[in-house]
């Protein structure tokens, strides 16, 4: 029998290992797993290479895992938000590195790596910095750069309702980079607003079919992370 | 709109927005950057149906919703609360982007630090080496949407061009800007040249060229002028 509710998010998290890439869902807050992420600080893992489309904000969330030194390394598009400096100030020191993506190019390296496509070709990026030092080939008259596919050991999304087996369905933009990400890791690990019996998600409707889910927690009420910041709050 | 002092002439920031959302046809599917060009979407003139798509994972997205109403899992690419029009669809971030790069959009509104005669464009580092630089989507958009409208103050707030003969700044993409709408003027971009399509009612032509720095071209007539030093 499929079994993938734990009971808690420090259970999901438990074997996340030192080094570990981890795909992070979120676009600023919304979608953010922030009860995994928090897990993740306890946890106590480090030297992560992290991926999502920012570095987080204020002093909670990824933010946090930041700040706690746990991180090596983000690959992301936009590493500077309203409220974000925890990331660009250990930049400016030189204490982490930054692999900086075109946003678009970032969720499609996402995409392959789920779709077992190992590189691509996109004219995103051609003629500037970022295309410096890669492949560039001509299709039908027009350049285009190699990029690579993503994969990671781990994701850490959020969702509205997951059922039994793991079918998930999303809340408005928070959708954004969770379904490709829960298809490119090895395990992927999932906060829920609803755990619910299998069934009771419309099967048209279901956005991440159970296959790319491993691990479910249920967080009925999620912290937000813009009232935390608001109220100056830290983590831990 | 703030009451400071404003010395400039020309059109102000919601002129230009006005004269962009005039362009935009009936039917176009329009991505609109940050800043500047967020406001095109209150100018749309009645009775024309256009569909905004925001690059976080909305098609259909409608204006700010009334204060007490904001969903924080419902936002634009600028991380600013939004709403959803009737008709609305989600969808997740590789769908999203394969709307821009696959050339499904009609028109991306996008601001600028420089435009050069050729259509480059440069928006997104000033090139410090110890600031953490942000792309965002602005590389995908300028590859993928079908028309670059550019929508900018004519000049940065030290006063120096940003229309330009060569962009010094790092590229967002090469010759793909369209079309540019700035306080003084609105300019196409054809043919490696500023082309001048309408000025601003209290710009003069000396004016305009002394505030730009490439040449710039009047459709039927010889150049207005020479380009001014940088």
């Amino acid at each position: 029998m499929i079994h993938k509710l734990y009971d808690s998010a420090a259970a999901a998290v438990a074997d996340i290992f030192d080094g570990a890439t981890v795909l992070i869902g979120g676009f600023g807050e919304a979608g953010s797993p922030i009860e995994l992420i928090h897990a993740l600080i306890d946890q106590g893992a480090r030297e992560l290479t992290v991926v999502n489309n920012n570095t987080g904000s204020g002093h909670v969330g990824l933010a946090a895992l930041i700040e706690n030194g746990r991180v090596a390394k983000m690959i992301c598009s936009f590493p500077r938000t309203a409220n974000s400096t925890v990331f660009p100030d250990l930049y400016s020191r030189n204490k982490i590195e930054l692999e900086l993506v075109p946003q678009g190019t970032l969720a499609e390296r996402i995409r392959a790596g789920g779709a077992g496509i190992p590189a691509f070709f996109t004219a995103t990026s051609v003629g500037t910095q970022l295309a410096e030092g890669k492949e560039l080939r001509q299709f039908n008259g027009r350049e285009y750069v190699l990029e690579h596919a993503l994969t990671a050991d781990f994701a850490l999304i959020k969702c509205r309702s997951a059922d039994r087996l793991g079918n998930l369905v999303y809340n408005k933009t928070a959708r954004n980079f969770s379904p490709v990400m829960a298809t490119a890791a090895q395990t992927t690990i999932v906060q829920a607003d609803k755990y619910v019996a299998a069934g009771e998600l419309e099967p048209e409707s279901i956005v991440t079919p159970a296959i790319y889910v491993d691990r479910i927690v249920a967080v009925s009420t999620p912290l937000q992370e813009s009232d935390l910041v608001a109220a100056g709050a830290q983590y831990p | 709109m703030t009451t400071a002092t404003n010395t400039a002439m020309g059109w102000s920031r919601q002129d230009i927005a006005r004269k962009i959302a005039a362009d935009i046809p009936d039917g176009a599917f329009v991505n609109l950057g940050i800043g500047m060009p967020e406001s095109v979407v209150n100018h749309i003139p009645d009775g024309r149906e256009v569909i905004f798509h925001t690059e976080n994972g909305l098609l259909g997205m409608g204006p700010a919703p009334p204060a007490g109403e904001e969903d924080p899992e419902l936002i634009n690419a600028g991380k600013r609360h939004v709403t959803a029009i009737t008709g609305a669809s989600f969808f997740h971030h590789a769908d999203s982007f394969a709307m821009i790069r696959g050339g499904h959009i009609d028109i991306c509104v996008l601001g600028a630090m420089q435009v050069s005669q050729a259509g480059d464009l440069a928006n997104w580092s000033i090139g410090e080496a110890d600031a953490a630089p942000a792309v965002g989507g602005a590389m995908d958009l300028v590859a993928g949407a079908k028309q670059i409208f550019v929508a900018t103050q004519h000049c940065t707030k030290s006063g120096k061009p940003k229309l330009v003969e060569s962009i010094t700044l790092p590229a967002t993409g090469l010759a793909v800007v369209s079309r540019v709408y700035t306080d003084m003027a609105i300019f196409d971009v054809r043919n490696g040249a500023f082309e001048l399509v309408e000025l601003a009612p209290d710009i003069d032509l000396q004016t305009l060229q002394d505030n730009t720095g490439a040449a710039i071209i009047i459709p039927g007539h010889a150049e207005a002028g020479k380009a001014a030093s940088l």
